[in-house]
This record gives structure tokens, sequence and C-alpha cells, in this order.
């Protein structure tokens, strides 16, 4: 087990990641990057049983997990490098051409630790359902973790998904949704009036946990809880309250970083604030 | 050969935002809908003008296809807008049931269209929408070369009564169209007039046949270019009016090769006057990521491939 101090540290050293890989590709996005980093550290240095040695994309006898928000590439790849599923000079060839490091998650290019291709916004739930009732006829007793974005749960598909759990009682699958509140074009409420999530998850039947995603012990507390009510038939969601763009002053909070590539002088100044890590950049 | 010039690179999405406007302002009952990508549609002026008129639909796509029915359904004409694979591969049954079947006035407003979208990679770049659209009964189906292009076909669309399917791209381009040009749906365009072979384009790959067909022609090749604007229904008469006098065809288009405008024009040829045809097209493959240019060198959508593939077609004849 990682103690907050060090997953502060990887966290840090995630976000100085995602920060290089865009500006280095110049493009992608890095804004629900840096809302949802503190929870994707956390995931896989702390809660999932996984292995980058042993890992095959059945992921037969450990945790799985699908990004369904796939734009968040940055974060994931990051943290999958971090995590020792390929080399952290990798990340430097991000959304190049011919790279294992594609726009969005591809498993065309075997980058080791994709399970599924996502990108198209509302299908990973749906994907991730299908991996937890597999784990079940396997009766394989690992978890199946998602994230989804905010925005993207707008898609009608992640409420089918949402129906669907509940009916197959996917008790083994545990999603998350990085509650960041923008999306491209505005605030949640503006662009679409999504409302509260989570009436809307406990009404479908959902173990509904409500957690701060910057707070590492509100992070670890609701990873406990989810896992405890593995045996209730019940899946869980957990809602991670956010911050888009969160470590940088001048990205934090504002829709406007979404996929917006900083400045060299603004990439300074970022990489400045967050400060260096003994991790060391890619 | 006739020189076209370009007259500063411009994105045709742009066209399309300037076009809306333009719409907009020209008839009250056009209205815009999006799925999150306001910015990337160009639609923001014509939000700012016409608050009342644009409506934000969230990322729900299938949800705005079929609202966008109903508005039809009530006389207003709807211009729907996101990324090419999100309008057309994502709610195909919507499009297929609401719009294509239900004779809705609707027109699709395509953004981000084929390979040249660049970086996101194969998720985002479809090569298959020409295809899934061309297959709808009565689907009017345009695909502009450039920003005066666009602008112009959005115009049209507006005006022309039934379902319209538009396709436009992200990256710069060159801008060589006349600006003001009516644009005629099911019209195609001789830009270039020539006897030893005939190539055939839409979309971003009409300058690179222009291109083509300098260099053909500095090696004493004479070779015909007609931009296809319209992918359906196609000018049938502009093809085989140029195939009687060249005998060899290229068609050049970025999407692949299942259902495209290569297929159509070749299945047109084999029912009437059988000619040899070339491909230039993404094939059967799925995109990456890298920049717009890089892409279209390496799935040989360029202006060298079109010129190679007009000389092997002539070895055919
Ligand atoms: C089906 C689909 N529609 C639209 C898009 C374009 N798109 C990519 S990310 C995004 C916004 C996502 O919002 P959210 O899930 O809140 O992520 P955040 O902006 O917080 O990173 C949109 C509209 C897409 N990728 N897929
Ligand atoms: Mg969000």
């Amino acid at each position: 087990m990682y103690d907050n101090k060090q997953l502060q540290e990887i966290s840090t050293q995630v976000r100085r990641d995602i920060l290089r890989m865009v500006c280095s590709a110049k493009s992608g996005h890095p804004g629900g990057s840096m809302s949802s980093t503190d929870i994707l550290t956390t995931l896989y240095f702390n809660e999932m049983k996984q292995d980058p040695a042993t890992w095959t994309r059945d992921g037969k006898g450990q945790d799985m997990f699908i990004l369904s928000a796939g734009h968040m590439t940055p974060v994931y790849y990051s943290v999958l490098a971090r995590a020792g599923y390929f080399p952290v000079s990798e990340l430097a060839t991000f959304r190049t051409f011919g790279a294992r490091l594609q726009g969005h998650p591809s498993i065309r290019k075997s980058l080791p630790g994709i399970f599924q291709a996502s990108g198209s916004l509302g299908q990973g739930l749906s994907a991730a359902c299908g991996l937890a009732l597999g784990k079940k006829l396997d009766k394989d007793d690992n978890f199946v973790f998602c994230l989804c974005g905010d925005g993207e749960s707008e898609e009608g598909q992640i409420w089918e998904a949402g129906m669907f759990a509940v009916f197959h009682k996917l008790d083994n699958l545990i999603a998350m949704t990085d509650w960041n509140g923008k999306q491209i074009d505005g605030p949640v409420e503006l662009v679409a009036g999504e409302g509260d999530l989570s009436a809307k998850w406990e009404a479908w039947g959902w173990n509904t946990i409500v957690a701060d995603g910057h707070d590492f012990d509100s992070i670890a507390k609701a990873f406990e809880l989810a896992k405890a009510a593995k045996g209730s038939g019940k899946p869980t969601m957990i809602l991670f309250k956010t911050e888009m763009g969160h470590g940088v002053d001048f990205m934090a909070g504002t829709h406007k970083w979404h996929g917006s590539v900083p400045k060299p002088e603004q990439l300074e100044d970022a990489l400045k604030q967050l400060g260096e890590t003994s991790l060391g950049d890619f | 050969m006739k020189k076209y010039i370009d007259t500063g690179k411009k994105d045709t999405r742009s066209g399309f935002g300037v076009g809306l406007l333009e719409a907009g302002r020209a008839d009250s009952r056009v209205v815009a809908l999006t799925a999150d990508l306001k910015g990337s549609l160009k639609m923001d002026a014509f939000a700012a003008e016409f608050p009342e008129r644009f409506i934000q639909c969230g990322i729900a796509e299938a949800n705005m296809v079929g609202a966008a029915a109903g508005l039809a359904i009530t006389g207003k004409i709807p211009f729907i807008g996101s990324f090419a694979e999100f309008v057309t591969g994502r709610v195909y049954d919507q499009v297929r049931q609401e719009v294509s079947y239900g004779k809705a006035n609707v027109k699709i407003a395509s953004s981000h269209a084929g390979i040249t979208l660049g970086e996101d990679g194969a998720t985002h770049q479809t090569m298959e929408d020409l295809a899934l659209m061309r297959a709808l009964p009565e689907m009017v189906v345009i695909n502009p070369c450039d920003f005066n292009q666009t602008k112009n076909a959005t115009i049209a669309a507006a005006k022309y009564v039934g379902p319209v399917y538009l396709r436009f791209g992200r990256p710069s381009v060159p801008n060589f169209t006349p600006e003001d040009e009516e644009f005629v749906i099911g019209k195609a365009q001789i830009l270039n007039e020539g006897k030893d072979v005939t190539i055939i384009a839409c979309g971003h790959l009409v300058w690179e046949a222009l291109q083509a067909a300098e260099a053909l022609e500095a090696e004493g090749i004479g070779a015909e270019v007609i931009n296809m604007a319209t992918v359906k229904p196609l000018d049938e008469n502009a093809i085989l009016t140029s195939a009687a006098k060249t005998k060899a065809i290229v068609v050049a288009e970025e999407h692949n090769m299942a259902g495209g405008l290569g297929e159509a024009v070749a299945g047109l040829l084999a029912r009437t006057v059988p000619a040899p045809v070339e491909f230039v097209n993404g094939k059967d493959l799925f995109g990456q990521s890298g920049t717009p240019s890089a892409l279209m060198a390496a799935y040989g959508l360029d202006a060298q491939h079109i010129a190679e593939a007009a000389k092997k077609v002539i070895a055919r004849k």
C-alpha cells in the first residue's frame, strides 16, 4: 500500500506527464485527465489487483479497468506507464504516427494494459458490464472498474447499462464518474442540465457513493465501501467530485481546458506550480 | 491546363459555419442543433445571432436526431452537427427511421470527416460514412471540396426540401472555388478538360486531383478533372460523357473502398459502358493517430498516388 504522501507524489508526476504529453503532441485532453488523476493513481497503485508482468487482455484472475471517457488518455497512459505496463519514455510518442499511444485507447497497437478501445463516448460502461458478467460466469472473484465522464453520462447508453447492471446483479462492478461539472461547450448544467447524478444512480438501484476525488482518504474510503458491497447484488457507482484542470491555477475549474494545449510559457508556469518529483519526467 | 489559385487555406467546417449563418438570415425556419460540439462545428456565430434557434442537446446524439425530425415535422429546417462518426454510425438507425424513412427535412452537418481529423485516431476518423448515408433511399450526399464550396453547399442544402448529408472536415485546405458560386445539387463540375484519363474526386481530394493533373500534363498526359461534390444523386451524364472520351477513370476520395464514390462510379460504368477504373481511397483499413498530411501520404490519399493511378489505368485501356 502506498501512503497518501506517496500517492500525492505519483499524482503530481502524472499531472506533469499529462501536460508534457499534450504539449509535445500539440493536441489531447488535459482538463478531464487532471480531474481524474488522483482517482486513477489510487486505483492502479492501491486498489486494483493487477500486475503488468502477467497482464493479458482477457484479465483472468485480475481486476480489470475500462476508460469509458476515452479522451482521458493522457492520465491513463501516464498511470499505466508509471505502474510498469510500458516504458515511461514511450509517453513521448503520444498521438504521433505509428505510436502505440493512440489519441484514444486502441487495442490494435498491442499496448499492454488496454482491455478495450474507447473514444466514442457512452459505450465503455456497457463493455464493463460484459466483463463483470464474464467474470461471474467464470467464477472469477475479481472486480471490474470503469471511469465515465459527467458529460459522457448524457449518453443514453450509459443509462441502458445502468439498468442492465442492476438487473444482472453485477456487484463485482465498480463504476466511477469524474464529476467535474464541465464538458466541451461549458458547465454541464448549462449544456445539458444533467441534474443530481447521485439521485439518478440511486433511483436505478445502484450502491451510490459520493466522494471527494482530490482527497486520498475520501477516495480510499469510497473504494472500501464499494468493495464491501460485493455480495449485496448491487453494482456500485462512485461519484467523485472533482475539478477540471486540478493542480494548476489557471487551468482549474474551467471547461476551456477540456481539450486545449498550454502554450510553452503556460507549460513552464504549470510545471513550476506542480513542482518536481523524485520520479522524474519522461 | 486551367489554373486554380488557392486564395488562402481555410477549413471546410468554417465554410459550413458561414453558410449556416447566411441560411439562417435568409430563412427563419433554419435551426441548428449540436451535441456538445458547438465550437468544433463553427456554430458560434449562428448561436450568437439566433440564440432561440440554437439548440444545445448535450452529448446525446440519438436524441438529437429524433428531436430534429420532430422539429422538421413542425416546419423547421434543422441542421444537426457533430463529428462525422457521431452523426452517422453512432445514430444510423435514428437517421434511417426518423429522418430518411420518415422524410423529415433534416440536414446532417458532418464535420471532422475522414482521416484528416488527425491525432484523435481511428475512433473518430470515419472512413465509412459515405457508404452508410449512400445506402439510405433518397438521401442526398454532399462532400464539398473547399471553404467556399462548403458554404455554398450549406445554403443549397437549406433550400432543398428533404434529408441531406453534408460532409466536411477539420484541416485547413486550399480555397480555390468561386466565393459565391451557386451550388447545384447533383451537378458535377468539370474543373479541367483532358482526353487521356478522367479523375473524379470529392472533398479534400479534389485539390489533390488538380495537382495530379498538373503533374500529368508535364508528362504530356491530359487529365480531365471532375469535382463530384454531390456523391448522391450521382451526375451520371458528366461521368458517361467524360468516360466516352477518355476511356480510363480514376476515382479519389477520403473514404474507404466499400460503398464510397469509387464503387458508385464503378457500378454506373459496369451497368453502361464498362471502362477500366483505378481507385484512390482508404482501402479496407482503420485510421490511426498522426498529422493530417502524414496520414494522407501514408494511406495513399494524395496527388502523387492519384497521378500513379492515372498512369496505371491508362495502361489498362
Ligand atoms: C459519442 C461522442 N460524442 C461526442 C464526442 C466528442 N467529445 C469528446 S469529449 C467530450 C466531452 C466530454 O465531457 P466529459 O465526459 O464531462 O469529460 P471532460 O470534459 O470532463 O473531460 C465530447 C463531446 C465523443 N468523443 N463521442
Ligand atoms: Mg466533465
